[in-house]
């Protein structure tokens, strides 16, 4: 089943993240980044971190879970399983670190056919919860063989 | 931390200093439970092969964090890191090594433009057209 285009532009309402520090250090030690400043407090503060920051794709954590209240609309038409990971953006306006209380709000940025299949951009915006930006990251899907069918198309 | 690079010093052609790693079933499962992308697909075997795959697959954005790794250890600071981008290329398996390899492309000022790749020991391209901006 295509996409629906008529949801590209959506807004989703957000989701609440509070970032802790023993998930950054988590999330440090899964990737294999043992760099003292993404684990060790007096080691953030001397680099001119107010606590710890995250490393640079610690976002996916929260775009991920904007993006389950897009994917998660049975308006979008969209079949997780059908689902290939295409491209990934962070634009980071200031990192994230911990104590942070953000919100994630995911958009439906774009949902274009290309051949049989269709390219879907999730656009999750991270702010603090005053409104402070942090991080924009757009996710393109690729959602396999569900584009229309095309008038003339012999397969 | 100081930096590790001299922006100043920085030019276009300048290469980052290789990060590779070799890549364990464990190291899926525990970025599995860190980001909580607990898809199947990159820890079972039989869910894979249902869905065409040879076997579980790493997280595409587990190798994004490792050439991630590679750019903001050379810049020295996680804040440098304003802009970062790549295309999922192709699939890599556990027990393969993924290797990260950029360069600087433009410099203006203190804000440099790194292009980027990660590719399996084949030397396909795990990941392709990766691009990172910073401010040194």
């Amino acid at each position: 089943m295509p996409l629906n285009q008529a949801l590209v532009g959506k807004v989703y309402p957000p989701v609440r993240y509070e970032v802790g520090r023993e998930k950054l250090r988590e999330f440090a030690i899964a990737i294999g980044e043992t760099d003292p400043v993404y684990h060790d407090e007096a080691a953030a503060r001397a680099a001119g971190h107010p606590d710890l920051p995250a490393v640079p794709t610690f976002a996916v954590v929260l775009s991920m879970r904007a993006g389950q209240v897009v994917y998660g609309d049975p308006d979008l038409g969209l079949d997780y399983s059908r689902v290939v990971h295409g491209e990934q953006e962070f634009v980071h306006h200031r990192p994230i670190r911990a104590g942070d209380r953000l919100l994630a709000a995911g958009k439906v940025a774009a949902a274009t056919a290309r051949g049989r299949h269709e390219l879907l951009t999730l656009e999750t915006e991270i702010t603090t919860e005053a409104g402070e930006p942090v991080c924009t990251v757009r996710a393109t899907l690729l959602s396999r063989g569900t584009a229309p069918p095309r008038h003339g198309s012999g397969t | 931390m100081s930096p590790h690079v001299d922006p100043t010093r920085v030019r276009p052609g300048d290469t980052l200093p290789e990060v590779a790693e070799t890549i364990e079933r464990m190291d899926l499962i525990r970025y599995a439970g860190a980001s909580g992308d607990f898809n199947p697909i990159h820890w079972n075997d039989e869910v894979a092969k249902a869905v065409g795959l040879p076997g579980v697959i790493a997280h595409g954005m587990y190798s994004m964090a490792i050439a991630a790794r590679m750019v903001a250890g050379w810049a020295g600071d996680p804040a440098a890191v304003r802009r970062l981008k790549v295309r999922f290329s192709a699939m890599i398996e556990p027990g393969q090594t993924l290797t990260a390899k950029g360069e600087v492309a433009e410099v203006d000022g203190r804000r440099v433009l790194v292009r980027f790749h990660a590719e399996d020991e084949k030397g396909e391209k795990v990941l392709s057209k990766g691009e990172a901006e910073l401010e040194l």
